[in-house]
């Protein structure tokens, strides 16, 4: 709550997507606060429930996330624009998977954000699930070892002094095992 | 370097990929790679997973960070639009709990104000209120043309025509106000009237023209504009404007049948039918003809002119004071009138018998005809 009476938000949409590319909580929130009514409007009027149009926004800005994240995003509308562009197609999806028909989504063949623009999204989204999944199923201490290593970059004398390891070699050893287990789990959910 | 089993190779590559080789070693690695080009896809394949667990990860934070957003959002979205709302529901609930009931209650309500209005006989009251004035004009000739109309149908029964309705006819009374053609009725008489003729005692018949009206005091002002009528050289009676006393014994000459009627009685109310100031209630048998008659007090003072009575009392008629009569006088424009109304000063019925009297007004008095 405080955090929003706080009148800081980023007003432009350049800041908004350097922000978000860093995870910045600012970026999000400017976010929600500048486009979620129009959208969640847009929703509402369509079938929708307020906790539809919270779900399909939140998708959205991941959906945006990805896109930043791959570093060769480039805006060519207003932010304003393709996000509702994103949301629409989504919800289209969503409609149509309820059985509301298809013919709707012919309609906005000009849209921002392309139906294989979707399909991307929805690959994506399974790879990383994947690998969320194989990370989850890993267990510790392996899931914190390959974390700190190759996430957080920590050196293998940290680790090795961190998990208690009587020498680095057994520490690498153990991060060797662990790297391995999470490769075969993450290749046979395939 | 030769051969390194899978631990080492990966452990080296470790090295590389975070640029903690030394330069020598790094090209020793790569040199490796070149030459072995299954390990050079496993490299590849090693740097790709890595790199998606390192996405993956930074989107599970950018996941967390999302959650934590929204959902102080939506939580700031709430308690500011519940706020607002909160107020409307409990007036909604508030009327939602009521309804019934309270459309329970307005229907009792308009139950009992009418119940209690009818029960209390106000309709009956408002009824009578409006309808028991009867205005004193005649149907002329009614059963005459109601036999005839018979008649007719009869007749053209075969034919099938249509029989029309006969445009009603009234006859009532009107006295002279002036020697020159001037003549006082009721509006009432006269109103919606095609042609007017006045009717004198001797027969003589004149058509006479409106020359004003005024229908909140039901008056109007004939003026006899026919060649064959000859001016009066002076009228008889007199008009007195102030009030006359309760109890005056007066009279009245009237055509409620073709034949002049005298009728004499006594003013018996200072006000007209409920409350009305402008005219008298007397007592003096009137029927419907006797409209626009003229009432005299003993001395032979115009005091007033016949309006009409109310139904289911006994005796109850009203006149219109003479004032009212010299005001309609007065408001009549100058251009309407062809000469200046001169009101008679001179009484010359004072102190004569009553016989005397009617004689002597009768002339002046006429049969009021309209069709």
């Amino acid at each position: 709550m405080s955090k929003f009476s706080k009148s800081v938000l980023l007003e432009n949409d350049e800041q908004i997507i350097e922000g978000l590319k860093k995870g910045d909580s600012l970026a999000i929130d400017s976010i929600y606060k500048r486009y979620y009514p129009s959208i969640s409007h847009m929703i509402l009027q369509n079938n929708g429930s307020e906790d539809e149009a919270k779900d399909i926004f939140q998708e959205a800005v991941i959906v945006l996330y990805d896109k930043v994240a791959k570093g060769d995003f480039e805006l060519s509308s207003k932010l304003k624009t393709y996000l509702y562009s994103i949301c629409r197609r989504l919800w289209l999806k969503q409609l149509n998977r309820a059985g509301f028909g298809n013919s709707d989504i012919s309609g906005y063949e000009d849209s921002l954000f392309e139906e294989e623009d979707l399909q991307q999204h929805q690959e994506l989204e399974k790879k990383f699930d994947q690998m969320e999944l194989a990370l989850e199923k890993m267990g510790e201490p392996c899931k914190t070892i390959l974390h700190d290593f190759y996430i957080l970059n920590h050196s293998m004398q940290d680790i090795c002094e961190k998990f208690g390891y009587t020498n680095t070699d057994n520490a690498k050893t153990q991060k060797y095992k662990c790297l391995q287990r999470l490769k075969k789990i993450f290749f046979s959910t395939d | 370097m030769g051969t390194m089993n899978q631990k080492e190779f990966f452990e080296l590559a470790d090295q590389y990929l975070r640029g903690e080789l030394s330069a020598a070693e790094k090209a020793a690695f790569e040199s490796f790679c070149a030459e072995n080009p299954s390990y050079a896809a496993q490299l590849q394949q090693h740097r790709d997973f890595v790199a998606n667990m390192k996405e993956t990860s930074q989107r599970l934070d950018f996941k967390q960070v999302l959650a934590n957003s929204a959902k102080e959002y939506h939580k700031s979205q709430c308690t500011t639009t519940k706020v607002v709302p909160m107020k409307q529901s409990t007036v909604i609930s508030l009327w939602e709990r009521i309804k019934a009931s309270s459309l329970v209650a307005a229907v009792v309500a308009v139950f009992a104000v009418f119940g209690t209005l009818w029960l209390s006989g106000y309709y009956s009251n408002l009824e009578k209120a409006s309808s028991d004035y009867s205005a004193l004009r005649r149907d002329m000739n009614n059963v005459k043309k109601n036999v005839n109309a018979h008649n007719a149908a009869i007749k053209d029964i075969n034919d099938k025509k249509s029989v029309k309705s006969s445009e009603s006819q009234f006859g009532a009374t009107g006295f002279m106000l002036t020697t020159d053609g001037y003549v006082v009725t009721n509006y009432h008489v006269i109103s919606g009237a095609d042609s007017i003729y006045l009717q004198n005692g001797k027969g003589e018949s004149y058509k006479a023209q409106v020359v004003h009206t005024d229908a909140s005091k039901d008056l109007a002002i004939l003026y006899i504009a026919d060649k064959n009528f000859k001016k009066a050289k002076s009228l008889p009676y007199t008009f007195k404007t102030s009030t006359s006393d309760l109890g005056e014994d007066i009279y009245t000459i009237g055509f409620p049948r073709d034949e002049a009627v005298y009728g004499q009685g006594y003013l018996s109310s200072s006000t007209g039918y409920a409350g009305d100031t402008i005219a008298y209630q007397i007592s003096v048998p009137v029927n419907p003809g006797n409209s626009g008659g003229p009432v005299l007090d003993s001395r032979g003072n115009v005091i007033g002119i016949i309006s009409g009575k109310q139904r289911g009392i006994d005796g109850a008629a009203f006149a219109i004071k003479t004032k009212s009569i010299m005001n309609a006088l007065a408001d009549i424009p100058s251009d309407s009138l062809t000469a200046g109304v001169k009101i008679n000063k001179k009484n010359a019925l004072a102190g004569l018998p009553r016989t005397e009297q009617i004689k002597r007004i009768q002339d002046y008095i006429y049969m009021v005809k309209v069709y």
